[in-house]
């Protein structure tokens, strides 16, 4: 039994709560999203840690190991999503975390292909409703375990 | 790289690897087959941590000052169990402790955020198993924050070698219901949010419900402190140190702990006659005894005499 408490792997039925980290990288005051995101995970059932702003990769890395976090929820209004978004995913790679990234905020739509290139699982935008909040969450984590 | 015996996970929790540590506490967290084994493991190594508990109302500081605390302790390793309550309609949680911390710790601190997740009881031994992974993966102190309002939550904070309550300027009426009950888990008194005004009048308040009567040789000392400026963390730091001094010279440390791991295995034993009585009721339902209560020819309580004398053949040796 020892040999394999390590590794286990969350299905999508787990009935315990999704944890889910929630923050804004770098200089970016608008943390509104964010919080209507946080409100709107945890009346879905998932357990938030809110990290707010001002977070940096490495701050992010070191929350969702501690926090051992299901999915990285990042918020971006100061157009820096092409660099730090791909930069968040390469983190989570060297980390060797298996947790995906989900993206909202302002996004252009044609940049939207991009992230989802780069490796970014999900990007919503201004009007998203809560029930997409949810799925986009939800659907990101099936497909990460479903891929394992 | 991946360790995979509980040995090897342990090891690397020890040797900094913080996703290994993090998982572990996922296993204890949950409270399933794993944990009991986790927990067995973490038990050999534990007991050389100080476990400091936080509590007091939501909003007083509790956080903030948490962060301090663990940056000032001077510590190579300190850790932080930060607790919040479940939503009781949707399960989930919004755990925000982190944000009043992260500026003040440094990187070697580890920091944990857990729910109530509303299992009932569940959570008296869950945080127990928490800090006893953390001690043996080598973490000291293992600081536990809880909202103090609510008897459990108290309790809980109350299972620590130290417990620091934690109030503000006018904490009133909330914390004053309460008055007896955190008066006696209290070892530290802090008066935080000092910027404020009043906070002498608090701290007289408090010092003359300590003057009412107060435990043993240890009289709760009283700190102020207004924590978003840094400002009396070194007092309160002092005398958590002089606390634990206190702890080993009277040998109140080994009674304390020794009272707190028989009333876990007592906690335990209740979860586990609980979750058996459900299952009871489960097996037994539309049988003979619960028939019976269905149809006013046997009370509730002699029907749960019967099925309990099924579940614990002679339940009163003694009597
Ligand atoms: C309110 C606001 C502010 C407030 C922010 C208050 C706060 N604490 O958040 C203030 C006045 C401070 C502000 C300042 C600035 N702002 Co402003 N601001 C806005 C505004 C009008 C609304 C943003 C908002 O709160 N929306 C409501 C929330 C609920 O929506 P949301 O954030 O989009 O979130 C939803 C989705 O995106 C998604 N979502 C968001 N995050 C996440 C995360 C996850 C994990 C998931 C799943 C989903 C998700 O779900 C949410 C619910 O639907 C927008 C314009 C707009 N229409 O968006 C400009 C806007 C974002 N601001 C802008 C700018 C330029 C600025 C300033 C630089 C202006 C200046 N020159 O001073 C400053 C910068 C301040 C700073 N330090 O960063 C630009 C950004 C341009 C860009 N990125 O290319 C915008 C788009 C306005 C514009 N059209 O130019 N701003
Ligand atoms: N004025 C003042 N505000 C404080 C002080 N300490 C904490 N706060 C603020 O009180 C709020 C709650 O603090 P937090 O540490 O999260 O409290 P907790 O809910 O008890 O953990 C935050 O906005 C803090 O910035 C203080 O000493 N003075
Ligand atoms: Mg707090």
């Amino acid at each position: 039994m020892s040999e394999t408490s390590g590794h286990s792997p969350r299905s999508a039925d787990d009935p315990e709560p999704l944890r889910v980290v929630l923050a804004k990288l770098g200089f970016d005051g608008h943390d509104r999203g964010l919080k209507v995101v946080a409100r709107t995970l945890r009346d879905a059932g998932m357990e938030v840690i809110y990290l707010g702003l001002r977070q940096t990769t490495e701050s992010i890395i070191a929350a969702c190991e501690q926090e051992d976090a299901d999915v990285i929820g990042l918020s971006m209004h100061n157009a820096g999503h092409l660099t730090l978004a791909p930069r968040m995913v390469q983190a989570v790679d060297t980390a060797g975390l298996d947790v995906p990234v989900v993206i909202g905020g302002i996004v252009p739509a044609e940049d939207v292909n991009v992230l989802i290139e780069a490796g970014v699982a999900a990007v919503l935008g201004p009007g998203a409703s809560a029930e997409e909040v949810v799925a986009a969450v939800k659907a990101a984590v099936t497909r990460q375990s479903a891929a394992r | 790289m991946s360790p995979n015996s509980l040995d090897e996970q342990f090891e690397a929790a020890r040797a900094g690897n913080r996703r290994v540590l993090g998982r572990l506490l996922t296993m204890v967290e949950r409270q399933d087959d794993n944990a009991v084994v986790v927990s067995e493991r973490a038990h050999r190594d534990a007991g050389q941590a100080r476990v400091i508990g936080v509590t007091g109302a939501p909003g007083s500081g509790k956080s903030t000052i948490t962060g301090h605390l663990a940056a000032v302790s001077g510590a190579d390793q300190p850790a932080i169990l930060a607790i919040d309550p479940s939503s009781p309609l949707t399960g989930g949680a919004i755990l925000g402790d982190r944000i009043r911390m992260d500026n003040n710790v440094s990187s070697n601190t580890f920091i944990r955020s857990m729910a109530t997740r509303g299992h009932a009881g569940g959570l008296a031994v869950a945080v127990p198993d928490a800090v006893r992974v953390l001690d043996a993966a080598g973490y000291d102190p293992i600081i536990v924050e809880t909202v103090g309002v609510g008897q459990v939550e108290v309790t809980i904070a109350a299972a620590a070698d130290t417990t620091v309550v934690v109030v503000t300027p006018g904490w009133g009426d909330a914390v004053q219901a309460n008055k007896a009950g955190l008066l006696e888990v209290a070892d530290i008194f802090v008066v935080n949010k000092a910027d404020r005004p009043d906070a002498r009048g608090a701290r007289r308040d408090l010092e003359l419900m300590l003057d009412l009567g107060h435990r043993d040789d240890w009289r709760a000392p009283i700190v102020l402190t207004t924590a978003t400026e840094g400002e009396g963390i070194d007092d309160l730091w002092a005398e958590v140190e002089r606390h634990t001094s206190y702890l080993h010279d009277s040998g109140e440390l080994a009674r304390r702990r020794c009272r707190r791991r028989r009333s876990e295995v007592a906690d335990r034993i209740e979860l586990g006659l609980r979750d058996r009585a459900h299952r009871l009721i489960e097996a037994h339902s539309g049988e003979f005894a619960l028939d019976r209560v269905e149809r006013h020819e046997l009370s509730p309580a002699a029907a749960a005499q019967q099925l309990l004398a099924s579940l614990i053949p002679d339940n009163h040796p003694e009597d």
